[in-house]
């Protein structure tokens, strides 16, 4: 009963600020436009690759290309819907309503996860049937194996970015903080440390590291991965409970 | 009906209160008083559950908050307006939580009108004024039609108009049987609008009693009398015949005497028979605020010192005197005297020892005595001087002004629970 009284209200709260509206779109114009540049890019290059770089050629993940950019704007998504509460002062509001936390913030994370997983979906579709109408004679389909595990993981892995950071700003509730240092390392920390051999082994069970793995429906021969496209997204859902997990945990126990 | 019992509430090794216990009743207005930084707001929130107290608890109806059944539409209350998300609208604000609280979306419009916000209804919020602000939160606290309400500090930033609705409002709500608890530091808003007040200073229960009463025991009158200066012989002959009349007597720093227990022809009159003549007999009350300020003065955290100006100023050359400033402009210690109508003073002469004489059971003995003398509490220069304090004295005693604030000894710290009964 209080939790869909809280999903209400969240409803009214999310659809009535400007910031959902223009992170979403970012995230979802960003997707699509760099994926669609890629595509149209690599579509061009494809005459000049070496036989070998031809044969793990993956037209599925260079459209959603753009996702490295357009993952940010969900971050930011995902922090605000959480900090707006700590930096308007309104979880005290909010709280004083609902004094049951956990349900709360389940109901709150619930509505705004489920509008991160539409748009995520949308964004993923989208840029995966415009990327490959940009990729024209190299272009894979979505009957071909693995292609449609790629583009549905693609809508899941933005969802669970965004999830992610909802969780972290619980945490930390300031919206600086949290994306001060949510912005900086998927966009480079998270990068490096996946693709420097000395940090290979440990990078590559980051979050975003492994959830992208989902993603490829080609691997590199050389691809020493441990962890398949689920494996890798399970070690993604692992990060995003645990920061679930602590962001509850210090709610309950947190004066407001 | 609120109630707590023993609440303590630390942040690390500050205690922001301790030991508190009071209960507000249903049917009346409780006026929730203390200076800045005295726990007021802290109390609030373990009220409402948001914050968990260190020991001790607080329950709404016999429940902790967080326990209650219902409780958004058991209890509404204002803790910040401008707790809002800037960039929505007011009505999508109450909106959300309306449907928070499981209330129907048409009551949102019913207190946007009650308020006086239904013009700026779909208005985001961040234009709006400190009072409109005021007023929607105003509205929020009155969604659910609660039984209870809590109101931190509701008149700030309202206008005359808006501070006599909420005064009514604040009544009314009352008078339906309601629980109203409202905080404020200031007792004149207080001495209007609350039946009952409860006042803290720094975190601790200083007085728990009816506005009436707070009334009868502070606000108690005394004579003041004043023999010629020049003669000090006078006063000691006119002081021990008033002890001997049954009056009780108390020397004011400027040599005026404070008479309490005799009336004032009867003052009068042992004057004439001692043979002293009199410069000054004046009747005096103490206002409530003089009496609150009284009673908070030792638990004042937050208070201003007197601008030296020292980082500006070229030292004075030897003889020259500092400039006299003016008596009552944030000085520490001082405070208005009443004004002419309640305390019928006919000369605005500042009061530096308030509260020595009145009787008042929360402030432990000496407690403003311990303060060191305020350089502005020697009378107005028309005045002359007392033979007692040479005119050198004034620089030397300036300087020592600013330590006045944090001198009152944790011993005799007037905020002791013992002196509370």
């Amino acid at each position: 009963m209080t939790a869909i009284q809280v999903i209400r209200s969240e409803w009214t709260k999310i659809r009535s600020v400007a910031s959902t509206v223009w992170t979403l779109s970012l995230a979802v114009v960003v997707t699509i436009a760099l994926g669609m540049l890629i595509s149209a890019l690599s579509r061009h290059d494809f005459d000049s690759m070496t036989p070998q770089d031809r044969l793990t050629f993956d037209p599925t993940f260079i459209s959603f290309a753009g996702m490295s950019l357009g993952q940010l704007a969900m971050i930011v998504f995902g922090v605000l819907v959480v900090s707006n509460e700590y930096s308007s002062g309104m979880i005290r509001t909010s709280l004083a309503a609902v004094p049951q936390r956990g349900t709360f913030l389940a109901s709150k994370l619930a509505v705004a996860t489920a509008l991160a997983l539409v748009v995520g979906m949308a964004t993923s579709f989208a840029a995966f049937f415009l990327g490959q109408a940009m990729l024209g004679p190299h272009r894979a389909s979505l009957g071909d194996p693995g292609v449609l595990r790629a583009v549905f993981g693609g809508g899941l892995y933005m969802t669970l970015i965004a999830v992610f950071s909802m969780g972290v700003a619980t945490m930390l509730r300031s919206p600086m903080l949290s994306l001060g240092i949510l912005m900086p390392f998927f966009f480079l920390i998270s990068n490096i440390l996946g693709n420097v051999s000395a940090t290979k082994k440990i990078g590559r069970f980051l979050p975003d590291q492994a959830g992208s793995k989902i993603m490829q429906v080609v691997s590199r021969p050389d691809d020493s991965t441990p962890y398949g496209p689920w494996g890798g997204l399970g070690i993604m859902v692992l990060w995003v409970l645990a920061a679930l997990l602590g962001g509850y945990l210090l709610l309950r126990r947190r004066d407001a | 009906m609120i109630e707590a019992v023993g609440l303590t509430k630390r942040y690390g090794d500050k205690t922001a209160v301790y030991n508190l216990s009071f209960q507000v009743r249903p049917g009346a207005v409780t006026g929730f008083l203390g200076p800045n930084g005295s726990g007021k707001s802290t109390t609030m929130r373990m009220i409402l559950g948001l914050d968990n107290p260190t020991s001790g608890q607080v329950t709404i109806g016999g429940y902790p908050y967080r326990k209650l059944p219902n409780a958004a539409r058991q209890v509404g209350a204002l803790l910040d307006a401008k707790a809002v998300h800037g960039g929505r609208t007011a009505r999508n604000h109450l909106l959300s939580l309306a449907q928070l609280s499981g209330i129907p979306a048409r009551r949102v419009d019913e207190v946007l009108g009650v308020v006086g916000l239904q013009d700026v209804a779909s208005r985001r919020s961040n234009g709006f004024s400190l009072g409109m602000g005021q007023r929607l939160g105003i509205a929020a606290a009155l969604l659910g039609d609660p039984q209870v309400l809590l109101f931190d500090e509701p008149v700030n930033g309202l206008d005359p108009e808006g501070i006599l609705w909420v005064r009514n409002l604040m009544k009314m709500l009352a008078a339906e049987g309601r629980t109203v608890f409202v905080s404020s530091h200031l007792m004149s808003e207080m001495a209007l609008t609350a039946d009952h007040l409860i006042v803290i200073g720094r975190g601790q229960l200083l007085s728990d009693m009816s506005v009436r009463d707070f009334i009868a025991a502070n606000s108690a009158g005394f004579a003041r009398v004043r023999t010629p200066d020049t003669e000090p012989q006078q006063r000691e002959k006119l002081s021990s015949a008033l002890t001997e009349a049954g009056g009780h007597v108390l020397p004011e720093q400027d040599g005026a005497l404070r008479v309490t227990g005799l009336p004032m022809p009867r003052i009068s009159d042992i004057a004439h028979e001692t043979d002293v003549r009199l410069w000054e007999l004046s009747p005096h009350q103490a206002s409530l605020e003089e009496a609150y300020m009284r009673m908070t003065q030792g638990a004042v955290d937050y208070r201003s010192t007197d601008d030296q100006k020292a980082g500006l100023m070229q030292p004075l050359p030897p003889g020259a005197q500092p400039p006299v400033p003016v008596p009552g402009q944030g000085q520490p210690g001082w405070y208005a005297p009443p004004p002419p109508q309640e305390g019928g003073q006919a000369f605005a002469m500042p009061d530096p020892y308030g509260g020595r004489q009145a009787p008042n059971p929360y402030m432990a003995p000496g407690a403003p005595g311990a303060t060191p003398p305020n350089p502005y509490a020697q009378p107005a220069p028309a005045a002359p001087q007392p033979p007692a304090q040479p005119p050198q004295q004034a620089p030397q005693a300036a300087s020592e002004a600013p330590a006045a604030p944090g001198t009152p000894p944790a011993a005799a710290d007037p905020t002791k629970p013992e002196d509370v009964r």
